[in-house]
């Protein structure tokens, strides 16, 4: 078993800047463990551009140009790559296995989680019909245009309209796959307006609300997919079918592992300083929540390093005792989870919650039933929602909750 | 070129029978019109290597799933097949149902397992405490195992390879016609000649039956859907928990894989089409809904996929298999949901048939083994030692040199279906996410089938 300062589980946009962060403040006994062969997470599959603004002075970057900024910008800290952890342990112990030397163990006296996202796959989401060939997500299909660059199919039909939908429209074009239609069940796009003006009048998609997708026919191939709208039953032929976001994080170390996880968020459970139930784990990027920008998860894999840094120096507050923060329906989760009473050295991240369906009145956050802050807000699915945290946490405090009460 | 025996069919109880007939010396040749073994009633099943504790007595299905369960146990080792001994508790969810338990035990012990036996709710609870409380008593089947659907069928198919026999896929029987030999076989591929015929047509039996005599039986294929619910899950029960069967079926299980997951089915559903395994929303929504009733700690689980089979039933209960000596054929049909365990005690049944009608099998003391690969999480697997080239399935960890192996070798993957049957590749909890492109990559040239093209 090798030891280290800073083992770093996921070489994405978090776990990056998080070994940048490390190796500036000097700490360099740190290892970032990725199991693809190249680091830099879900954006080398992101063949369109719009990474990197207000993070490096540069004009916004192609995904994969970006990933290679982010590995750039570490420093020269060691990223294993081809390296898949197969489980942790207590102690900060992380089982790897590698092509070369098979499987090993390396620990930290700090680990940081930071595995990412995938998207809801097809039968996760319980469809009817057949399972043939051309069922993907976004993210296959990324793989296949940009890694591989290959054309999975010539005519697909698009699940969701959330924003990462549009980025499966775009890989569709650069790969010349004509899209049959973008399916959304709900009265409006999920992601922001005009993602639906522009898929309809600048790629000439059309773009059906209120519709579902009832089931995929075809034996060998997808044949053609049956959909409902206006209680109306319509069959559209496709050979392709891609099903877009729902994501979720990736948790497949954790779960048969000692880490608690949040129903919520399916992430873990975080305390403000981004620590997890086992206070030598802390977590970082997508991990935590369905699904931020690459330069969010960039920013905390900065503020999880700072913490990491105080919790070597053994200058982060006891974990206990710690406030729970509970929310209440339409809202989906809220994290960080707990607040340890103590008041640290760093400064607290904000709290950050979703929605589960669109709501609108005023947004509270209460500490023992008492409202500490209060917003009129208009929310919608899958948009961030940020709560200031710099009153939290009272000295003291036993319950900290956030509602919605709707006009 | 022409053959002993001509197998039609190569689902499980295909592959069995051509494995113990190249074994007795015969020259066999197993005919499939899917692009790989398994493209049928074989494919999707609930894994189980069954006791035939609920068994008709007196019927040639117990004999066959009794005779299949101890070969099983005896050969598994030698060709590198899964045993997950698990056993298995048939739960009674109620008053009513806990009365039909000690007839359920009494019937046991008639089909000869004596190791069957009742519990009461504390012993269940102290065996299996994530079940619902409503759970009343048991029915311990000590002997009620898992193995892996796939990797059985595969091993039997490469030993009946290795003694001489030949596997042709991708070629659709359609007509035959008695020679002075025994058959010409018309296929989609040009005919095939062979003294002897043997039908284990699975779904389409009665079909290929009709090539020999006006089928006595007709298949009405039960279609049976699973919830596969991601590995975690598998940490909820240790045993297999069975329900109090009905007339129909054996009813809604739920058990633990080979691979590490906990599956939840089958439903029972009749069907005309022979080759859809539609799946349905509504039904799996309500398999989900009973395996949380039964365990309710799975209700914060996440599922990784869904799969439906179909069962080739017909009008009968028990096996139709039968030797038509005069028509030079062996009739193998029926073979509901018993095949998986029953195949190798069908084998031996059916080289029993040939021996008797066509001619005289040698006894094989020293058989070859062909170990297959292992897909079983409890055993090790490739990307625990070094040298496997390249993880390529993250959630199934599967490597590239496993990918490799099955795309080669006398028996290599057919299509993306017998490449994932052989591996696991895509069949984690992405479903694909990581691995179809470097998949599809690696199979490039080598799966005719997989419509992939050079990209814009």
């Amino acid at each position: 078993m090798t030891a280290h300062d800073v083992v770093i589980v996921g070489g994405g946009p978090a776990g990056l800047s998080a070994a940048r962060r490390l190796a500036v403040s000097g700490i360099r006994d740190v290892i970032v463990l990725e199991r693809e062969s190249e680091a830099g997470g879900i954006p080398r599959h992101c063949g369109h551009t719009g990474f990197g603004l207000g993070q490096f002075l540069a004009l916004p970057m192609r995904g994969p140009a970006y990933a290679r900024r982010l590995v750039e910008a570490t420093h020269g800290i060691e990223i294993r790559t081809r390296t898949t952890v197969t489980g942790i342990e207590p102690g900060g112990r992380v089982h790897v296995t590698h092509p070369d030397s098979g499987p090993a163990v390396v620990s930290g006296r700090c680990v940081l989680l930071a595995t990412g996202v995938r998207e809801t796959p097809r039968s996760a989401r319980l469809v009817s019909g057949t399972r043939p060939w051309g069922v993907t997500t976004t993210g296959a299909l990324q793989q296949f245009v940009y890694l591989t660059r290959t054309k999975p199919f010539s005519r697909a039909v698009v699940v969701g309209t959330e924003l990462v939908s549009f980025s499966a429209l775009l890989t569709a074009r650069h790969a010349g796959i004509e899209i049959a239609a973008m399916l959304e069940e709900g009265e409006r796009i999920t992601a922001r307006r005009p993602g639906d003006w522009i898929a309809r009048h600048v790629l000439g998609v059309p773009v059906l609300t209120g519709t579902r997708l009832v089931a995929i026919r075809g034996l060998d191939k997808v044949a053609a997919v049956e959909i409902e709208r206006g209680g109306r039953r319509e069959t559209i032929a496709c050979d392709g079918v891609v099903f877009t976001g729902r994501f979720q994080p990736e948790t497949a170390i954790l779960k048969s592992g000692h880490i608690a996880l949040d129903p919520g968020t399916g992430g873990p459970a975080i305390d403000q300083y981004f620590r997890c139930s086992d206070l030598q784990f802390f977590a970082a990027g997508n991990l935590l929540r369905p699904v931020e920008t690459s330069g969010l998860c960039w920013a905390e894999g900065r503020v999880v390093a700072a913490n990491m840094i105080l919790s070597l120096k053994n200058r982060l507050p006891e974990a206990t005792p710690a406030v729970p923060i509970t929310h209440t329906a339409p809202l989906k989760y809220v994290y960080p989870q707990r607040f340890t009473a103590q008041m640290g050295v760093a400064g607290a991240p904000p709290l950050r919650a979703r929605v589960s369906r669109a709501a609108r009145g005023r947004l509270r956050l209460l500490v023992d039933g008492r409202e500490l802050w209060s917003h009129r807000v208009n929310l919608l699915p899958e948009r961030r929602i940020t709560i200031p945290s710099d009153r939290l946490p009272p000295v003291g405090a036993q319950s900290i909750h956030v509602e919605l009460i709707e006009d | 070129m022409s053959y002993d025996v001509a197998i039609i069919g190569a689902g499980v109880v295909g592959c069995a029978i051509f494995r113990r007939l190249a074994l007795g010396g015969a020259k066999a040749i197993l005919i499939e019109k899917g692009a790989d073994i398994l493209s049928g009633a074989s494919k999707g099943n609930s894994a189980m290597l069954h006791t035939g504790y609920d068994g008709a007595l007196d019927t040639l299905e117990l004999a066959c799933v009794r005779a299949g369960y101890a070969e099983y146990r005896e050969i598994h080792r030698h060709l590198n097949l899964p045993l997950l001994e698990t056993g298995g508790l048939l739960v009674a969810w109620n008053e009513a149902e806990a009365a039909r338990l000690p007839a359920i035990v009494e019937h046991a012990h008639r089909t000869g397992l004596a190791d069957v036996h009742l519990i009461d709710a504390t012993e269940l609870r102290r065996r299996e405490p994530q079940l619902a409380p409503a759970a009343q008593a048991a029915v311990v089947i000590p002997g009620e195992h898992i193995i892996d659907p796939w990797s059985p069928p595969l091993a039997y198919a490469l030993q009946g390879i290795a003694h001489g026999g030949e596997v042709r896929r991708r070629t659709a029987v359609t007509g035959g016609e008695r020679t002075s030999a025994g058959w010409r076989l018309a296929t989609s591929t040009g005919p095939i000649e062979a003294r002897v015929v043997v039908n284990a047509a699975g779904n389409f039996g009665d079909l290929v039956e009709a090539i020999a005599r006006p089928s006595p039986f007709r298949i009405t294929p039960r279609k049976g859907q699973f919830v596969v619910f991601d590995k975690p899950a598998a940490r909820l029960v240790r045993s297999s928990i069975l329900p109090v069967p009905t007339e129909r079926t054996k009813g809604v299980m739920v058990v633990r894989t080979a691979f590490g997951n906990l599956i939840v089915g089958p439903t029972a559903e009749d069907q005309e089409d022979r080759a859809e395994a539609a799946a349905d929303e509504g039904q799996l929504r309500t398999l989900i809904d009973k395996a949380i009733r039964m365990l309710p700690a799975l209700a914060g689980d996440t599922v990784t996929a869904a799969y439906a089979g179909l069962r080739p039933a017909t009008e009968f209960k028990d096996y139709q298999i039968e030797a038509l000596p005069d028509r030079a054929w062996i009739t193998v049909a029926g073979i509901r949901s018993t095949g998986l365990t029953g195949s190798l005690g069908i084998a031996r049944h059916v080289s029993g048939l040939y021996s008797q009608n066509f001619g005289g099998l040698a006894d094989n003391p020293t058989p070859i083994w062909t170990p297959v690969p292992n897909l079983a999480e409890h055993s090790p697997r490739p990307h625990q030692q070094p040298g496997y080239g390249e993880i390529v399935c993250h959630c199934e960890l599967v490597t590239r040199t496993e990918i490799e192996a099955a795309l080669a070798g006398p028996l290599p993957a057919g299509d993306l279906g017998g490449l994932k049957r052989r591996t696991r590749c895509m069949m984690g909890r992405c479903q694909g996410f990581y691995c179809s492109a470097r998949v599809a990559e690696l199979a490039a040239g080598r799966l005719p089938d997989l419509p992939v093209r050079s990209a814009a």
